[in-house]
């Protein structure tokens, strides 16, 4: 059998980039919450935030570490496999990610070290300050992170001249025209992320009945955020999916499943649409509605995926269910949202173990609804890497086997496999440890450590006695 | 004629960085090489919590390294990641093994013997990698036009394999310094005693590479016996700096033996620079072929420009804080 190194290339990243996506979504809007609490903290010294803070940071700590481990390998990546992408685009990603390294990990690093060991070391306003640092570098870092991947969506600002990328407008390149609206739906994405697992993590304490004042107060705050972000997100999606169908109407043809251009395009609540025989089996559909969202009329023309090639058409039943999946975690996200805030508004809201039940089953959706979402553009960016502009098969390193990509996936998957069960074994232990657990601070062993991520946090790794939640 | 050459001051910022990098990540990688041959696991606690506070800045460099690569020279990242792409996945899993053992060591207890092998394994891989980069990159690389059109292992020939190995050496002579510097007692004079063994290994393959890579290598040759009447100033240095070392090794200067070790290392990097200059891939594309447009080096230029000064500043504040010797008691505990 050959072994096809384009293929085997493609899993590979989407296999590095899907784990290592996870982390950073969650991390963003984790930082903004601790952030948050630091505020709070400083501005009430109510200790309940600063319990809450140091629970919400120690788990923080685990989860970028295991970001910044599978980050390393993305910077690489690129031009181990993708050399004739990386040689060709160089003169714009090459300082877009450099920026990166240099605005943004930098601040992460200097002020997380502060954040994590510094509470008893530096006056209370330099901590704060050092938790919205970090919170700043998160959002800088996806900001340029961001900023290259749109680029490669709605290329702008630059010329192609034999075969290399030449930038004509550092501004139009940077603020390409998705940048924008990716960036915000992403940063919702983000505040939805931490807020369901924040409030997630506080119903399964609240459930067995463990720190009630401060998992109530974390649990309040919370499903107030929830209650907002879940519908905006809902209008940013829509602002992003009209970006889309300016910008790659081919994509937005497979999320929607028409294949022909049609007026008055109904939308697609379940279909199996076939790429070969060009058509959808056992459609079910609102008349009429996609037409309305993408045209704001009910006879606008939906462009269908047959105005293109077959070999310039994304994968469309790829596109199609994963933004359906995207799309239904959203609706649930804002149905949550709004009953418990319905319930809080009544006094109910902690006495509800049935919500509360659904409170802890929505911990691992928002991820599943990120990955989907990234499916989405990614995969409807194909057959493309520089959308129009560069094919995939192009940009593949030409002196890749079959033989060496299955070692390196193969390899990866081992890898990421160790690394990531310790983890996750060690964030749970410390979530079943929780945030009532007696606060160790940094004694002198910790004295001023920057940069330590996961060695934030004192629970020994096989310490059995901390397995059992207090409760029990 | 630009006014400034730009690809010129890339080529010193981003020789300062990888120099950067071998130097600081090089010492920690050392201690994780010494690990298994530590006498005991009081002093592994100690040799681990001598670099602990630092390793990840200087690992940043690495990441800075491979970003400013491909804006400043794109060729060399596309043709060097290919072309070594097993070597780099080696690096890479060595790296991370390495950095959670770090993390986990002193979080296990029934398993912590397995965090001390994955902290030595992961370093000495990730160092035997680094040292064949070095060695790929005198070895050269077949290109045709912009790209590599060579085989997966052209890179592992047995000149990679002992320069790999050589800095395997380099590195543990850099971290059994370190540790000399870091510590009293036992470990002291247990680094004392490795510095020594590690100097003479390091020596042994300075010779060798020597007469090694002018004899496969032509350009080399003619470069070195082309102008001999100045370049014979650089073994000396070598010379004079091993002898420096070797005396604060034996009289037991303890703040001496980092610092003659960092200067070693300087001769060992300017002497490559000689040997290769102007070639950024070998043997046929100069640093002027490999750099990327002018206005993408001089975007990038502006903000490194402020940015790099704070960078070092940070830097230079983390090994402040961190002044003085480890302590048994003073670690993760």
């Amino acid at each position: 059998m050959e072994l096809d190194p384009l293929l085997l290339s493609r899993i590979q990243f989407a296999f590095v980039v899907s784990f290592h996506a996870i982390f950073p979504v969650f991390t963003i809007g984790l930082a903004s919450y601790i952030a948050t609490l630091e505020a709070l903290f400083y501005k009430t010294d109510n200790p309940v935030y600063e319990q809450l803070s140091r629970f919400w940071t120690k788990v923080f700590a685990v989860v970028f570490g295991m970001g910044v481990v599978s980050g390393i390998v993305m910077a690489f990546q690129f031009g181990t496999n993708w050399s004739n992408f990386s040689y060709a685009s160089a003169n714009f990603l090459g300082p877009i990610l450099s920026y990166e390294v240099v605005t943004a990990f930098f601040l992460e690093a200097t002020f997380l070290g502060v954040l994590l060991f510094g509470r008893n070391k530096v006056p209370k306003g330099l901590h704060l300050f050092a938790a919205c640092m970090v919170a700043l570098g998160t959002f800088i870092s996806s900001f340029w992170i961001l900023s290259a991947n749109s680029w490669m969506q709605t290329p702008a600002g630059v010329e192609v001249r034999d075969g290399l990328v030449y930038v004509t407008s550092w501004s139009e390149a940077i603020f390409n025209p998705s940048l924008w609206p990716r960036f915000f739906h992403m940063a919702l994405a983000s505040f939805l992320t931490a807020g369901f697992v924040v409030a997630g993590v506080s119903a399964w304490y609240l459930l067995r009945n463990r720190a009630p004042e401060l998992n109530r107060k974390a649990l309040g705050m919370t499903v107030m955020l929830l209650a907002v972000i879940a519908p905006a997100q809902l209008v940013v999606g829509d602002i992003h999916g009209l970006n889309t169908f300016e910008h790659q109407p081919a994509k937005v043809a497979a999320m929607e499943g028409v294949w022909e251009t049609t007026e008055g395009a109904p939308l697609l609540l379940f279909a199996l649409p076939s790429a070969t025989n060009e058509r959808n089996y056992l459609e079910i559909g609102i008349p009429k509605m996609a037409s309305l969202i993408l045209t704001h009329q009910l006879d606008g023309e939906v462009p269908g995926l047959k105005e293109w090639a077959p070999e310039d058409r994304p994968p469309v039943a790829t596109v199609f269910w994963s933004f359906r999946i995207m799309v239904a975690i959203g609706l649930l996200m804002i149905g949550v949202a709004l009953t418990a805030l319905y319930l809080r508004l009544r006094g109910r809201l902690y006495d509800s173990p049935r919500l509360l039940r659904v409170f802890t089953w929505m911990i691992p959706l928002p991820f599943v609804a990120v990955i989907a979402g990234w499916f989405v553009t990614e995969v409807g960016r194909q057959p493309y890497l520089i959308y129009g502009t560069m094919r995939l098969a192009d940009g593949l390193t030409p002196s890749l086997t079959g033989g060496m990509a299955l070692f390196t996936l193969l390899g990866f998957i081992l890898v990421y496999a160790v690394v990531f069960a310790a983890g996750l074994y060690y964030l749970v232990r410390l979530i079943q440890a929780g945030p009532e657990a007696p606060a160790h601070e940094p004694d002198d062993a910790h004295q001023g450590r920057p940069k330590r991520p996961l060695s934030a946090v004192d629970t020994s790794l096989d310490d059995e006695q901390n397995l059992q939640p207090a409760g029990r | 004629m630009e006014l400034i050459d730009l690809t010129l001051i890339w080529i010193g910022i981003i020789g300062i960085g990888i120099f950067m990098y071998v130097l600081m990540d090089g010492f920690d990688l050392g201690v994780g090489i010494l690990f298994p041959f530590a006498r005991n696991d009081e002093h592994r606690d100690m040799m681990m919590n001598s670099v602990a506070p630092v390793w990840d800045g200087n690992e940043t460099w690495l990441i800075l390294g491979g970003a400013g690569l491909l804006a400043a020279f794109p060729l060399v990242y596309a043709v060097f990641l290919p072309a070594l792409y097993i070597g780099v996945f080696l690096l890479l899993a060595g790296l991370i093994f390495r950095g959670i053992a770090f993390e986990f060591r002193f979080k296990a207890k029934t398993s912590r013997y397995l965090w001390n092998w994955s902290f030595f394994i992961g370093s000495l891989v990730a160092s035997f990698a680094q040292g064949a980069v070095v060695g790929a990159y005198i070895q050269g690389f077949e290109t045709e036009g912009f790209t590599y059109v060579g085989g997966p292992l052209d890179w592992l020939t047995p000149f990679t394999v002992m320069t790999g190995l050589a800095l395997v050496c380099g590195y543990t002579l850099l971290g059994s310094t370190w540790l000399i510097l870091k510590t009293e007692g036992d470990l002291q004079d247990w680094a004392y005693g490795v510095a020594g063994k590690a100097l003479i290994a390091v020596l042994a393959f300075f010779v060798i590479i020597s007469i090694w890579t002018p004899l496969t290598e032509a350009r080399v040759m003619d470069r070195w016996l082309g102008n001999i009447q100045w370049l014979w100033i650089f073994p000396v240095a070598t010379l004079g700096a091993s002898a420096w070392l070797w005396r604060a090794i034996r009289y037991r200067k303890e703040g001496v033996p980092f610092i003659a070790t960092m200067t070693l290392f300087i001769t060992f990097y300017v002497g490559l620079l000689i040997s290769m200059w102007p070639l950024a891939v070998p043997p046929d594309h100069t640093f002027w072929d490999a750099s990327s447009a002018p206005e993408t080096q001089l975007f990038l230029l502006i903000g490194v420009l402020f940015l790099i000064p704070v960078i070092l500043g940070y830097t230079a504040w983390t090994y402040w804080v961190f002044r003085g010797k480890v302590r048994p008691d003073a670690g993760y505990h």
